[in-house]
Formats: structure tokens, sequence, C-alpha cells
């Protein structure tokens, strides 16, 4: 916009226009920058080593001296441990939501720009993906490569691209036809361009608010590998994994297995809270 | 004068399949179509829904493909469609939608929209983009103070107000509007069609434009061409086609319309639906329906002919020689 004419919409101060989220969004991010910060700064601020023994303080409760989320069976520091897991599980949540979004997206647009044979070949890897049972193919593919950090981040990024493929293929075909996209490109605008400028700004909302729906999933697909032991592997930790090793302690030391699974909780909810807030923020129709 | 757009033969098939396993029916859209635009010059293309108008649009423009036939536009050929070159030309011509707010990028400022054609064609430096888009906005009536505005926040007529400024942005030769005002309200439809009037008159581009409504083409066009499942039944100057409608099918839609002061009795009441695209009848495809049809028009397809100077028709019983009888 270069024209100065932006009289007509006065800008809000910054600080009312903070006010103006809702509490549990504003929960939300605060939360999600919590995260962000532990899984930053683990090593600064994690209190001891994540294999750090404390043979005579095992099984400690909260807020035992020393040791604020207790300890598990081997006398590490649940806290520790914690802040490391937020940090491993976050990658790959992260990476591996974007990952599959970004896959997904391409896909979808590439079927819905060159129809075809494309675009039958998108739908018939969608469709075989959706009917694989995901956690099955994972097991081979991580009991034969055995497990790293890299594979996992790119084998959960294959989890869910087909529903962004098909989300972005629909749009981009309806937009299309009888659409906004179908006068652009009769504006004369090339593909990246239509595609880019005009579409993916206009599909992003759907696409965020699947993002937000993947990013728990893939938590707890994680969550479930390496409960399974071929997810992350010990003595490096997850949510999930601290989640499975804590089940046989749930009825003498609840804690080792709560922290986690609360942190788990309360990300995924906030990622939802934020995800569909931003859905409603990004849509110029929406204010 | 030479023409700015030359169409010959033009044809396009659509496949329709009934049911799952059903046969695929072809159903000619636009059949053998010919016609010709001069620089400055407006033609009004008229028919009932289904007639093939749109599609005939979009393939003036070179949007939907010709399965048949050619479009010369300013003496070359259409480039292939999709081509930088085909691309290239959309400077030249542009197109003007029924429902501007579907055409309009509901995320962008109305400013940003009708900039886009400069950016596209890289016209100009940043800072004349901006002052054209200023003065494109004062020409079509628009305020500047809604420059930021986005298409839902403005009316029907002020988004195609928005259409046609960035449909003219980048000065084109040639605007196909495919019924830019049936979506409007009677009184917003007078002030588009003026404008588009005004707009022509200042800038000499010529004009396609397709409508049901007969009324807007006469007051706008300067010659009309009937269309009837897919091909042109009558074509002439505006104001004698409508005050002497040859073709059976041109009187009928004439008389539909209504004038104050006549009575509605010497109407011609058409008798039935139009007949299926995919089950064309026979010979003259609209015997049918035609009050003056004759066994001959049953067997014969009758060729579009020039019955008199400027104007010509496709019905055995408006002969060359005879034109009165029919009128």
């Amino acid at each position: 916009m270069t024209l100065a004419l932006d009289e007509t919409r006065p800008r809000r101060p910054v600080l009312s226009r903070l006010a103006a989220i809702p509490a549990t969004v504003g929960f939300g991010f605060l939360w999600l920058g919590f995260m962000a910060v532990c899984a930053l700064f683990a090593d600064l601020i994690r209190p001891y080593d994540i294999t750090q023994m404390d043979l005579m303080a095992r099984l400690a409760p909260p807020g035992s001296p020393g040791h604020w989320l207790g300890t598990d069976e081997l006398g590490r520091d649940v806290l520790s441990r914690l802040i490391q897991s937020i940090r491993v599980s976050l990658v790959i949540a992260f990476g591996a939501t974007i990952l599959s979004a970004l896959f997904g997206t391409t896909l979808g647009f590439l079927a819905a720009q060159f129809r075809g044979w494309v675009e039958h070949l998108v739908v018939m890897l969608a469709d075989f993906q959706a009917a694989l049972p995901f956690l099955i193919m994972s097991l081979a593919v991580l009991a034969f490569f055995g497990s790293s950090m890299w594979l996992l981040v790119c084998l959960m990024g294959f989890y869910g691209w087909e529903r962004y493929a098909r989300i972005a293929r629909g749009l981009a075909i309806s937009a299309g036809a009888q659409g906004y996209a179908a006068a652009v490109v009769q504006l004369g605008a090339t593909p990246s361009r239509v595609y880019l400028r005009h579409i993916l700004p206009n599909v992003a909302s759907t696409l965020i608010v699947s993002m937000t729906l993947t990013f728990p999933e893939i938590i707890l697909m994680e969550s479930g590998l390496s409960f399974l032991g071929l997810g992350v592997q010990p003595p490096e930790s997850s949510l999930g994994n601290m989640v499975g090793f804590g089940r046989e302690y749930l009825t003498t030391a609840p804690w080792v297995m709560l922290a986690p699974a609360v942190v788990i909780m309360l990300t995924t909810l906030s990622i939802s809270l934020v995800g569909d807030w931003l859905r409603d923020r990004l849509d110029p129709t929406i204010r | 004068m030479t023409p700015i757009l030359e169409a010959r033969d033009l044809v396009r098939i659509y496949e329709t399949r009934e049911g799952l396993f059903g046969k695929v029916t072809p159903v000619r859209a636009v059949d053998g179509v010919s016609l010709a635009v001069s620089p400055g010059e407006t033609l009004g293309i008229v028919g009932e829904s289904g007639s093939g108008k749109s599609t005939l649009g979009r393939m003036l423009l070179g949007v939907d493909p010709a399965q048949g036939g050619e479009v010369r536009f300013g003496g070359a050929p259409m480039p292939e469609r999709r081509t930088p070159a085909w691309r290239a030309l959309r400077a030249r011509m542009q197109m003007v939608f029924q429902d501007p707010l579907s055409a309009l990028d509901r995320r962008l400022t109305i400013a940003d929209q009708i900039r886009e054609p400069l950016d596209i064609h890289r016209v100009g430096t940043p800072e004349e983009r901006a002052s054209r888009v200023a003065s494109l906005m004062r020409n079509v009536g628009l305020r500047p103070d809604q420059a930021g505005r986005y298409p839902h926040e403005l009316s029907g007529g002020q988004r195609q107000r928005v259409v046609i400024a960035r449909a003219l942005a980048t000065d084109p030769a040639l605007l196909v509007c495919d019924e830019p005002v049936s979506a409007l309200d009677v009184s917003i439809q007078a002030q588009v069609v003026n404008l588009l009037r005004d707009l022509q008159e200042t800038t000499g581009l010529a004009m396609v434009f397709i409508s049901h409504d007969l009324k807007v083409v006469r007051n706008l066009c300067d010659r009309v061409a009937v269309m009837y499942l897919g091909r042109i039944v009558e074509e002439g100057p505006a104001e004698a086609l409508f005050a002497r409608p040859q073709h059976p099918y041109t009187q009928a839609l004439v008389s539909s319309v209504p004038v104050p002061g006549r009575p509605l009795d010497s109407r011609i009441i058409l008798q039935g639906e139009p007949p299926n695209p995919a089950a064309r009848p026979s010979g003259c495809a609209f015997h049918s329906r035609c009050p003056v049809a004759e066994p001959m028009c049953r067997g014969a397809v009758p060729g579009l002919r020039v019955t008199a100077p400027g104007r010509a028709s496709a019905c055995h019983l408006v002969a060359g020689a005879a034109p009165a009888s029919a009128a």
C-alpha cells in the first residue's frame, strides 16, 4: 500500500490491542513462550544432568529439597528430565508439523495446477497414506534403520501430509474454477504468483487449523513410539518416553508420569487456542 | 477498418457423462461461431442461459482453448494458453466478471488489486503505479479513501467498479464483459453501464458485452449477435436488429421486453424449454419452438446469410430477397 490513505482505519495503540486478546489465548501464548524458552535454554536452566542419579533420594515426592518435581526410580531429577524432554518433543513436533504442511501443500498445489495424471498420482498417494496404519509403517521403518532424531522428524513429517494435500488441492481448484485465482490468471500472472500471493494466503487459515490438529497428534504419536521403545532412545528422553516409563510407578510415584502428561496436555491445548485465534485474526473478513 | 479481434468457426465441446458408467455425450457449447470486433466498437452477445455466450467470451480471450477454428487478436493468432506470450497479451485484453466478489481476492485491499496488473506486467515505477491506481479509481468513481478497503466492505456496484478499474489498468485494447451487471441492482446497473460507455468513449477500447438483458445491450452496443444453442442466429447493428428483428428467435426475444404503454398481448411466447444441447434438434435447432417453422426447417441446417447490408441471419424463411416478410 503506497497510497497514504490509512486515516480511515485508525491504528489502535499496541497496548490496547494486546488487551483485546482473550484470556485463554493469552495463556496459550504465555505457555508456548515458556515452552520455547525451556527448549532453547534447556542446558542452562536444567538443575541437574538428565542422567545424574541421586540414589539416596529415589522416588522422592515433589517438593523434596533439591528436587522440586521429585525424582524417578533411579533418583534422576524429574524437572531436569522434563525440561530436556520438552526440547526433544518440541523439536520433533514442530519440525514434523512444518515438514508435513510444506510437503502436503506443495503436492496439493501441484495437483491443482497440472490436473491430469499428476492429480491422479497425488490423490492416489494421499489415499494410500490415509489407508495405511501409520504406526505400523513407522515401526517397520524404525526397526530397519534404527532410531535417530532426524529419522524420527522426517518420519513424523510424513504423518498427516495427505490432509494438507487434500485441503490445498480442493481449495485451489475451487479458487481457480470460478474465482479470484481465475481472475488473476486472466490478468496474466504466472502460476507461482497466483499460488504464493493469492491462493496460499487465502487457504492459510484452513491450513493453520489443520496444523494445530496435527501438532498434538504428532506429540502423541511420538509418545506412542517412544512408549513402544522405538522412538527416542534412553538415556535421551522425550515427553512420551517419560510417560511410558513413569507408567510403572503410577500408583506409588504418580509425579513421574503426571508431570510430562500435564505438559503434553497444556501444550496441545495452547496450540489449539492460539491456532484458532490466529485463524480468525488472519482473515480480514472477520474483524 | 481492420478488426482488432477476429474469430473464425470457433468450436467448444464439453463432454458430459450420465451416471457412473453412462455413455459420454459431447455437448457442443459453441458450434462454429465467427465474428469480428473493430477497435472502439461494442459487440453485444445475447442469448438464453446455456446458449454458450460465456464460453464464447472466454474463448475470445483465449482463456478456454478453442477445439476448432481460431481467434486472431490484432491480426496475429492467439498464443498457446499459459505461455509467456499468452500472459503478456493479457495486458491488451481484459475481462470483467459476472460476480465481482468472487473475482476479487478478499485478502487484498482494492488498491492492491487494481495495482496488480501493473505489477504483473511491470508497468512503470512504484510511484507511477500508485498514481495510476489513484487515477483509475477516480475514473471509475471510487473515492480515494476507499483504497484501503477490502472487497467485502464495499457494495456490489463498487466491487464491480474495482473489477473494471483493474481490467483497465494496463490500458487494454479489448474488454470482454461477461454479464457484468446481471448480479447488480437495477439502479446500480445503469451506473455501471454508463461508466462502461463513458470509459469506452474516453479510451476507445473495443468491447464484447455478453448479456441476457436486451435493454442494456440495446443501450450500450453498436452491433449485436444473437446466440441460440451455441450458434449465432442473427447479427446486425443494434438499432436495426432491435427495431426489425428478422430471425423468429430474435423476434421472440425482442417482443419479450416489456415496453411502457404497449399491451402485453403482442408478445410472442416461446413454447417449451431450450432443447438439451446434448440432443440438438435436427435441421434448424430452433424449429421445435419456432412459431413459423416449416417442414424444411427440420431437415436442413440454415447457414448465417447476409440479408441486408451489415445484417445476417440464419433462417430458411428469411430470404435475402424478402426480408420484409419475416419482419
